[in-house]
């Protein structure tokens, strides 16, 4: 017994169900019951919409185990399951934080243009109405489930950074920690009502800043507080399993069109247009690092291609609302040409230790994604959002430009001090041997391969 | 019992191992252990690219077989791992003869040369 009141786990099966008790006590509370709100807002209730933003849903929750296998074929043979039980912890941990207290810190009533409150705490007052803030033709659960979605991929964009070599128990803490003090802050500041970047006039349709740029700092910042993996860079194997990093590629493009297609919130003609353009974007950026590869290196490679094809799927994110399929190309081509030069030529003069290229591909794809948002977005595709450089309106870019430096000082200033005090805490790396033997064996006593049957 | 058993590991070419196997049934040696290997001889490696980081790539993929045999199979199974292996290029292989000082059959227990075939 004594034991178990030492373990940390014990702890933090405590806490997780404390406030699970708390969300029970606040929900009971709750003046306007759910259900009858369910009779109320039939009327309101577009069941296309509805039909298409769960689709999404389930498409974006995809995406994470797909990110798992892109991931995981990346790692050596030792350490494959350390990366799928990341990506899983993170579909069940966030989860739960999002439904507890996630959620109303990021879309809550706002507090000073900065946070949403804990007013919808255990998702009191988010029920099966519409909240026409938000989106006015589905029930605020559809909105609700399908925003965590995001919450949940967005940390696990981040542990392509420190693959291989970190504890699990501090990454398990680390992703909550992250989620609250970053992710919830940065989505209330660009998506939140009342958030002061959205009051800003920055366009972000499907994630670029909140999830990508904000993912891909915090992963620059956590591969240089946890340090290079033995051996980097000449004695690190190749990816293990290729043909997983293909399948986890082409299932992360087929959930993108619920990522981007969905933050439509409908499913009309804006869906539609989101949904074109991220294919176009996916397919030149795929074709530009293939053609680069085989100039460059004398051969197109598959790593190649799927790298550009994922990039080209971050950029075109945050413009898949606003720009037309001309300048969708031109966004797969850029995003090609300035990861290549992130993942050739700056990881190597540097010489961090990212050792998937989270921010490689993540980070500069985003930040260019959200610069090109502010080129080539056009009223003409949506009249609800704004016109780009190109359209005669070279305020935006500089709204752009603002948005992306003000997510990536505040995400690497606090992934950074995050990562650093949980290093003195609790320690951040695997040990030394453990990192030698792989993370499977030692942080999940499990094998990805028998040698033997 | 008296006489002398060999053991030959050959390194082969994969894309080989078909001619060899087929010379070795034409000559009556049907034991034959094979195993998949990474080796590195005159041939050098092709060196691999991911994204844009070269490997070193010193090793390649080759086929060993593992063959006991009584002496007066030697040189069939010589002759027919070489003819099947043979491309006249760098890296089609080697053949080492090893002596063999016991063999025992565990479905039966026989020992020596009688165990082997």
């Amino acid at each position: 017994m004594v034991k178990v009141l030492k373990s940390p786990p014990f702890w933090f099966f405590a806490a997780f169900l404390l406030f699970t008790v708390i969300a029970t006590v606040v929900a009971a509370e709750d003046a306007a019951p759910v259900v009858g709100s369910a009779e109320h807002a039939a009327a309101a209730v577009d069941t296309g919409d509805t039909a298409w933003l769960l689709t999404s849903s389930a498409l974006v929750l995809m995406m994470t185990p797909a990110l798992a296998f892109f991931y995981g074929g990346l790692v050596r043979r030792k350490n494959v399951l350390s990366i799928l039980m990341q990506c899983f912890m993170l579909m069940c941990l966030i989860t739960i934080q999002w439904v507890l207290f996630g959620y109303s810190l990021a879309f809550g009533p706002d507090v000073r243009g900065a946070i949403g409150s804990l007013a919808w705490f255990g998702l009191k007052d988010v029920g099966l109405a519409p909240n026409p803030v938000y989106a006015a033709t589905v029930p605020h659960q559809a909105f609700m489930i399908f925003q965590a979605m995001f919450a949940i991929i967005t940390p696990a964009l981040i542990l392509g950074a420190f693959a291989e070599r970190m504890k699990f128990s501090t990454f398990c803490i680390f992703s909550l920690l992250w989620a609250t003090l970053v992710y919830d802050p940065v989505c209330h500041w660009v998506w939140g009502a009342g958030g002061f970047l959205r009051a800003d006039g920055a366009l972000d349709f499907a994630g670029g800043t909140v999830v990508h740029i904000n993912a891909g700092i915090a992963a620059l910042a956590s591969a240089l507080v946890l340090g290079k993996r033995q051996g980097y860079p000449d004695k690190i194997s190749p990816p293990h399993n290729l043909p997983f990093a293909v399948l986890g590629a082409g299932l992360l493009w087929f959930g993108w069109f619920g990522f981007n297609g969905g933050s439509a919130l409908g499913s009309g003609a804006l869906a539609t247009n989101a949904f074109v353009v991220t294919h176009i974007a996916a397919a030149a950026a795929g074709l530009t690092w293939a053609l680069l590869d085989w100039i460059t290196n004398s051969r197109s490679t598959v790593l190649g291609i799927i790298t550009g094809a994922v990039g080209g799927l971050v950029a075109i994110t945050p413009a898949s609302g606003f720009v037309n399929a001309i300048g969708a190309i031109w966004i797969g081509i850029g995003v090609s040409v300035f990861c290549y030069m992130a993942v050739a030529i700056l990881k190597v003069k540097f010489g961090y230790d990212d050792s998937l290229d989270a921010f490689g591909v993540h980070g500069v794809g985003g930040i260019w994604g959200a610069l090109a948002t502010g080129l080539w977005a056009t009223k003409a595709v949506n009249p609800a959002g704004a016109d780009g450089l190109f359209y005669g309106n070279p305020a935006q870019f500089f709204i752009q430009f603002k948005a992306v430096i003000i997510t990536a000082v505040y995400s690497f200033v606090v992934t950074f001090v995050l990562l650093k005090v949980l290093t003195a805490v609790m320690g951040a790396r695997a040990s030394q041997q453990d990192e030698r033997i792989g993370l499977d064996l030692t942080q999940h006593r499990e094998a990805g391969y028998t040698v033997l049957e | 019992m008296e006489i002398a058993m060999k053991y030959i590991v050959a390194v082969i070419q994969p894309d080989k191992l078909d001619e060899v196997m087929t010379n070795l049934e034409e000559k009556q040696i049907h034991l034959v252990t094979v195993t998949p290997v990474m080796g590195r001889g005159r041939q050098k490696g092709i060196s691999e690219v991911y994204r844009s980081h070269k490997e070193a790539g010193s090793l390649l993929k080759k086929i060993k077989l593992e063959i006991a045999v009584n002496d007066e199979f030697v040189k069939p199974a010589i002759e027919a791992i070489v003819g099947g292996a043979r491309t006249g290029h760098v890296g089609d292989g080697k053949v080492f003869v090893l002596d063999l000082p016991e063999c025992i059959r565990i479905s039966t227990g026989e020992k020596g040369c009688s165990a082997i075939g």
